[in-house]
């Protein structure tokens, strides 16, 4: 288990090197810099500018510079934002993205699981139908379409009751938690309910369920250690990747619910070229994510023993 | 019966007639994708799904042929107009001063305290109001030194729900306002407070009216809506069938000229990195050994980059030039980083038919490596391929609608459906459809797509031959 631990954070590192790597020279790539923005600048100006954030050395300079600072920890200072530094934007804003992540996360985890256990049981049956239908839609309906509609369902919502339900936008709160956390969990749930769907039905066709009815035990004693433990497996490998959609999901519902998270950030970040922003952003996001993806492959390791043997 | 082998003589091994050997073969023979096809017509929704799809590819390729309205047109009298039947307006001149009726025998300023002063009455629409002009007048009230005159979009409930003004008359013997202000063909409710000059009275009236749609004589000529327009005659409206968007462009147009760049994005882009794929994932897996190695890295390694964050990179590091739409940055960003699945599973497909007996017959026979290739293995993989492919025109169609929704897409006035999306998104309050359509349009697609998929999964795979 170690050895396989080790080997995949190895290939972790890699990945974020790599990642780090791509995002210096695609931002390098980028015609025109941060420098000239609105004002025209005399050359001297310019000169000491560049000299300032080191644009006027040599390209391998740079990127030597920027690794070294990376491995440090340290991304630099915002172009855009005088003397804000990026570590700082990042400590500022990412809990926020991170908590209503997770938030979602859990939201459709448990829907999934709980939606593809219920069709299972209920196969082509009214609530089996039903609710497939419905997961065609989550499937087909895009994010931002969620998100929108979700708002204008909140607007509804309070004219009708005259009160406020739920805030329509804003940060703070859990209330104000509520209705991002569940448009940007809907897309995942949706996926995962298919998955939980195919993968129980797998497994009631199973011998093991059948010599379980045979030793008699109870319907749901079978369904919840053998059936729903083991049908969980192909949801928690989908998990990594899911949770790599749902931050940049996060994007969107941060910009339609005026939530200041990291996304937002990024995307103006990315509008004003802000090199060192981008740069810094898109490194911790991709480290976040090959962070993730690591662990739900270890947390795999735990659920199901075969993995740890073979490994 | 009993032979030994002596008794068999030389006739005995007469060779047997030919029309004995024939079997009866019961039915055509069918090919593998003859055969795929015959489930795939048994699939309801995959069918119904196919003809979604050719009505799709009918209102992107064919649409712009029947309905020529100019997609980037704007007009500005219709802006945001919800989809309906063609509007008949009212032709009205330009502008014509309207002296305010004035009451001479009244003084111009009165005595009275505000909150002493009567209800204006008698209020009432002085013409027939239209979208160019409203005209109210009331009946003088005594002692008045001026009047506000305030418009609601729904009746107001106390002295305290007016708000600001729309207006004031400083004069106590004027009594008649004319409203100009960007009216919209909706019921208003004009309420009218009488002052001493500077103080409000403690009541008000209300008078509820609905302004007839009206365009002046310059812009129906502008817009050759008639060849000769009077005032007072009645002329039809350019005729927008889904509605118009906030600067009045042509929203079916648009949504045709917007599945172009939609569809285009979403059907060429895995068409490409699919293409691409194949090559890289048949070669590395025919290849096999140190080569395969590298090259499956270097695809975990693309992989591995957060996917919709990259997009974006890669799309700026493309950069547009001023006057460009961006749709070519955008492609090539998707290919470069949606290939490795496709490289993948072709590789994983490869391996295993490598394998496969006829293969080694082939070799044995003396097919070379391009034959074996081209006419064993690759045709072998095209099932799941195609399975891919459907799959990935969803995913490209997201990726597009996602970039253009946050503003890091198609460049306006180039409309794609996210980009409508977006424009909708900021007016989805007041006018729904601006957002529902292209909405409905992506989700309509990709539905269409994804049970295509399914369907042709469903078919193409080789455990459910012979199931039914």
């Amino acid at each position: 288990m170690f050895r396989y631990i080790a080997k995949r954070l190895l290939a972790g590192v890699i990945t974020i090197w790599f990642i780090a790597t791509a995002t210096f020279f695609a931002m390098h790539a980028v015609p025109g810099d941060p420098l000239m923005n609105d004002k025209a600048v005399s050359d001297e100006v310019r000169k000491n500018l560049e000299a300032r954030y080191g644009l006027d050395k040599p390209l391998g300079e740079q990127y030597i510079i920027f690794i070294s600072n990376m491995l440090r920890g340290d991304f630099g200072i915002s172009f855009t934002q005088q003397n804000r530094r990026v570590n700082d934007i990042i400590r500022e804003h990412f809990p926020v993205s991170a908590i209503l992540g997770i938030f979602a996360i859990i939201i459709a985890a448990l829907g999934g699981i709980l939606w593809g256990a219920l069709t299972a049981l209920y196969r082509n049956r009214l609530p089996d139908i039903l609710i497939m239908l419905l997961v065609i839609l989550g499937i087909s309906v895009p994010g931002f379409v969620f998100a929108a509609t979700g708002q204008l369902a909140l607007v509804h919502v309070n004219a009708i009751f005259g009160v406020k339900v739920l805030p329509v936008a804003g940060w703070g709160t859990f209330s104000h938690m509520l209705m991002p956390a569940l448009v940007l969990g809907l897309g995942t749930m949706a996926l995962l309910t298919r998955l939980m769907r195919t993968s129980m039905i797998d497994v009631m066709g199973e011998d093991y369920i059948r010599t379980a009815h045979a030793k008699g035990l109870s319907k749901q004693r079978i369904f919840l250690r053998h059936q729903l433990r083991n049908a969980i497996l192909p949801v928690v490998t989908v998990l990594g990747p899911q949770i790599s959609a749902i931050t940049t999901g996060g994007f969107v519902v941060e910009y339609v619910f005026a939530i200041p998270g990291l996304g937002r950030y990024f995307v103006q970040a990315v509008q004003q070229l802000d090199y060192t922003v981008i740069m810094g952003t898109t490194v911790f996001y991709g480290a976040f994510l090959v962070l993730m993806v690591i662990l739900v492959d270890i947390l795999y390791g735990f659920i199901d023993p075969r993995v740890r043997v073979s490994a | 019966m009993n032979y030994r082998a002596h008794d068999l003589k030389r006739e005995d091994f007469a060779p047997l007639e030919k029309s004995q050997l024939d079997e009866v073969v019961a039915r055509p023979s069918l090919s593998y994708w003859q055969d795929a096809w015959r489930r795939f017509k048994q699939n309801t929704r995959a069918i119904i799904s196919m003809y979604i799809l050719i009505a799709l590819a009918v209102f992107t390729l064919g649409g712009p042929l029947l309905w020529t309205v100019d997609a980037s047109k704007q007009n500005l009298n219709q802006t945001s107009q919800p989809p309906g039947l063609a509007k008949h307006a009212l032709v009205v001149s330009a502008f014509e001063r309207w002296t305010l009726p004035t009451d001479p025998s009244r003084p111009e300023y009165g005595d009275l305290p505000p909150e002493e002063l009567a209800n204006p009455e008698g209020l009432r629409a002085a013409e027939a109001p239209n979208t160019q002009s409203v005209r109210i007048t009331w009946r003088p009230v005594a002692e008045a030194g001026g009047y506000n005159i305030y418009r609601h979009t729904r009746p107001p409930t106390s002295m305290q729900d007016l708000g600001l003004p729309l207006g004031s008359i400083e004069t106590g013997n004027v009594h008649g306002y004319e409203d100009r202000l960007n009216l919209k063909q909706e019921d208003y409710f004009y309420s009218v407070v009488a002052t001493d000059g500077f103080d409000e009275a403690e009541t008000y009236a209300t008078l509820q009216l609905r302004p007839q749609l009206a365009i002046t004589r310059e812009h129906a000529l502008e817009q050759g809506l008639s060849e000769d327009p009077r005032a007072g005659d009645t002329v039809t409206l350019a005729f927008y069938p889904l509605g118009t968007d906030y600067l009045g462009r042509d929203m079916l147009a648009r949504l045709m000229e917007g599945a172009r760049v939609s569809l285009f994005i979403g059907v060429i882009a895995p068409l490409a990195f699919v293409i691409f794929g194949v090559a890289y994932g048949g070669f590395s897996g025919y290849v096999g050994g140190t080569i395969d190695n590298i090259l499956m890295r270097l695809a975990d390694f693309v992989v591995a980059l957060p996917f919709l964050l990259f997009m974006i990179l890669f799309k700026i590091a493309f950069g547009i030039g001023p006057g460009e739409s961006g749709v070519i940055p955008m492609l090539v960003a998707l290919v470069l980083l949606s290939w490795p699945a496709t490289a993948r599973l072709v590789r994983g497909q490869v391996l295993q038919i490598r394998e496969q007996g006829y293969i080694d017959a082939a070799r044995l026979m003396g097919a070379s490596n391009h034959y074996l290739i081209a006419r064993h293995i690759l045709p072998n993989t095209m099932g799941v391929v195609l399975v891919t492919f459907t799959f990935a025109v969803p995913m490209a169609i997201f990726a597009e609608a996602f970039l253009s929704f946050i503003g890091m897409g198609v460049a306006p006035p180039t409309p794609s459906w996210g980009s409508m999306c977006n424009e909708g998104v900021k007016t989805m309050l007041s006018h729904p459809h601006e957002l529902i359509l292209p909405a409905a349009l992506i989700s309509i697609t990709v539905l269409a797509f994804n049970l295509f998929g399914d369907g042709l999964t469903e078919a193409l795979d080789a455990r459910m031959r012979g199931r039914e």
